[in-house]
């Protein structure tokens, strides 16, 4: 005997369809509310949770995705859409200054596509590190346009936002506490940089979705996530395997990347059971298998077999990929090992300086073959005139593309002379106009600068622009990248539970 | 002499996290993979070598077999996008083990 719950989500016809759905496989079922359904599964339905579908539908939010390819999704009745809207790797200034590294109108796009399919079906739609770094500001700006396109739409609902930001204080007492501890290889955080961060995250792990989830969400939009959170929370809320349900998030974090030909701009569907998931592309030129799933499981890992997480441990060393057809790819015996103790990834930024760059190039081969000691005479001559540059309250960076200037240090090639070379000149100073002023005097100084052997006397430097200088601004560095133990993985997180068709 | 070229599908630089960059070699087949684990193709010193640094910062070798994969971590010179930052997302540090091969003495 089976009880379906009057769901949180979708009107009566669901709760029709799931008694029908119940009877036909030969079990018997009633319509009743429960208040443990979680439990209540368990107990009275041993092994028979139905697999459960959940859709991303691209990499990150505002990358797009083929409307085929979703309307295709769509037509294979998905329960959940979820989607990843950020990640670190952009780098510290979109935390630091608060503003996403994805643009408006795209990400307006995938949302409205998301929002009035979820709204139409009423299934959960989930957004995990809104607006690219999921700090308050990044919050903000998502929920503005999740309000618009509801407005727009005529779409109604429960909306759960959940931030993720840190409060200062707190974290100071979690440093003194030893609460706050270092993540190797990276150095012990300390009190300066906490306080001068701009904006401090957590990575959220499932817990605080699913309570709002359990509260009647129907969208939630949540601050910084681990990123597989959004995909795992209404599978682990309704008893599926945590460690199936976190390596299939982790998978669909980065929709079709996992795929044969990869595209971060595609959808991926995942079929989740109690003993494995599926992983399918909705596009007939793509395909799952073993090696290309195998393979994004050392994305951006140092470690494939373990991956930590918020609360634990993702254990794939007994984990087997299966390719069950041509295009679909099967995984099973991935495991979750909590941890002594809950611990949060947390990310901080704070401005390092402000920048100028000027962009040029060079031809001459005398020149280039001298290139590190006319720096260095530039270098000289600059310093010579700044004071500024000698008290180290600014720097002189000179990257010379065609030798070294994508790899720096880890080049093996630098002595190899190139026939020409790109020079981006770059001051990063404590104000904006001294990064100007250093800019441009090392600039003009390189342009006219004397060396040995010069026959082109008339300028060292070809620039493409003019102006040549560019002013790029407050740089912004990483502050914190830290485990912070929690007691609780949800009360730090609170939901704010409103209406989609409310104004604001 | 085989290159790596030759037999790997996949051969990439990435982040893992803002303190630690990550090569993938992915080769096209199991016999390759094997063939590379049996020679400890990859090993701490030939990192260190190809990238300047000493082996100290060269985190970790692994082999994952359901994806024939060889996978290297490295200490980053600078933490992601700090002044001085070459390549803020650590998608361009793969070439130097495009020279590695199959005739190179793993112990030199």
């Amino acid at each position: 005997m089976v009880r379906i719950k009057t769901p949180d989500l979708g009107g009566i016809h669901t709760t029709i369809e799931a008694v029908l759905c119940t009877q036909s496989d030969g079990a018997e079922a009633y319509h009743g509310a429960a208040e443990n359904i979680r439990k209540d599964r368990r107990r009275m339905t041993e092994q028979s949770l139905p697999p459960i579908r959940i859709l991303s539908p691209t990499a990150i939010l505002g990358y797009g995705f083929p409307r085929a390819s979703f309307d295709a999704a769509l037509a294979k009745r998905p329960d959940v859409i979820a989607v990843d809207a950020g990640s670190s790797d952009p780098g510290p200034y979109y935390l630091g200054a608060g503003v996403s590294f994805t643009d408006r109108t795209a990400v307006k796009r995938d949302l409205q596509l998301m929002l009035t399919a979820a709204r139409a079906r009423g299934i959960p739609l989930l957004v995990g590190t809104g607006g690219g770094a999921g700090a308050r500001p990044h919050l903000d700006w998502t929920v503005a346009i999740v309000r618009e396109i509801a407005r727009e739409e005529g779409l109604a609902g429960k909306l759960a936002v959940i931030p993720s930001d840190m409060d200062r204080k707190t974290l100071l007492a979690a440093l003194d506490s030893g609460e706050l501890v270092p993540l190797p290889p990276g150095d012990p955080a300390t009190a300066q940089d906490i306080e001068a961060s701009t904006h401090i995250v957590a990575q959220l792990g499932e817990e605080p979705l699913i309570a709002a989830l359990d509260a009647g969400a129907d969208v939630v939009i949540a601050g910084r996530c681990y990123d597989p959170a959004v995909f795992a929370a209404v599978p682990i809320r309704r008893g599926y395997p945590r460690g199936l349900a976190l390596h299939m998030g982790k998978i669909l974090e980065c929709a079709a990347i996992a795929a044969l030909p990869g595209s971060g701009s595609d959808c991926m569907l995942g079929t989740l059971d109690e003993d494995g998931f599926i992983l399918e592309t909705l596009n007939a030129d793509r395909v799952c298998t073993v090696t290309s799933v195998a393979a994004h499981t050392l994305y951006e890992k140092s470690d494939p077999y373990r991956l930590p997480g918020p609360g634990g441990v993702l254990d794939l060393t007994e984990t087997t990929f299966e390719q069950i057809d041509e295009a679909r790819v099967r995984v099973s015996g991935s495991r979750f090992i909590p941890s002594d103790g809950y611990f949060v990834k947390l990310e901080g930024a704070k401005v390092s300086g402000y920048r100028t760059v000027s962009i040029a190039g060079a031809r001459a081969p005398d020149f280039i073959a001298q290139l590190d000691e006319i720096i260095a005479g530039v270098r000289a001559r600059v310093a010579d005139n700044f004071p500024v540059m000698a008290e180290g309250d600014a720097r002189l960076l000179f990257r010379v593309y065609g030798r070294d200037g994508v790899m720096g240090a880890l080049e093996p090639e630098r002595d190899a002379l190139p026939h020409e070379v790109g020079i981006v000149i770059e001051a990063v100073a404590d104000t904006q106009d001294r990064a100007d002023t250093i800019c441009s005097f090392a600039r003009s100084t390189m342009l006219h600068f004397g060396y040995p052997g010069r026959v082109s006397t008339a300028g060292n430097l070809a620039f493409p622009y003019s102006p040549s200088d560019f002013e790029a601004g407050a740089v912004y560095g990483f502050s914190l990248y830290h485990l912070l133990r929690l007691d609780d993985p949800v009360a730090p997180f609170p939901f704010e539970l409103s209406n989609l068709e409310d104004p604001k | 002499m085989t290159r790596i070229s030759d037999v790997a599908s996949v051969i990439r630089s990435k982040n893992a996290g803002p303190y630690e960059l990550t090569f993938d070699i992915i080769f096209k087949d199991r016999h390759w993979y094997d063939e590379a684990l049996r020679r400890d193709l990859i090993n701490p010193a030939l990192i260190a070598r190809l990238y300047g640094v000493p082996e100290r910062d060269v985190l970790g070798i692994v082999a994952f077999a359901p994806a024939n994969a060889i996978k290297a971590t490295i200490k980053r010179p600078l933490v992601s996008g700090d002044i001085g930052e070459t390549d803020v997302y650590g998608a361009q540090q793969h070439a130097p083990l495009l020279t590695i091969s199959f005739d190179e003495d793993p112990a030199r």
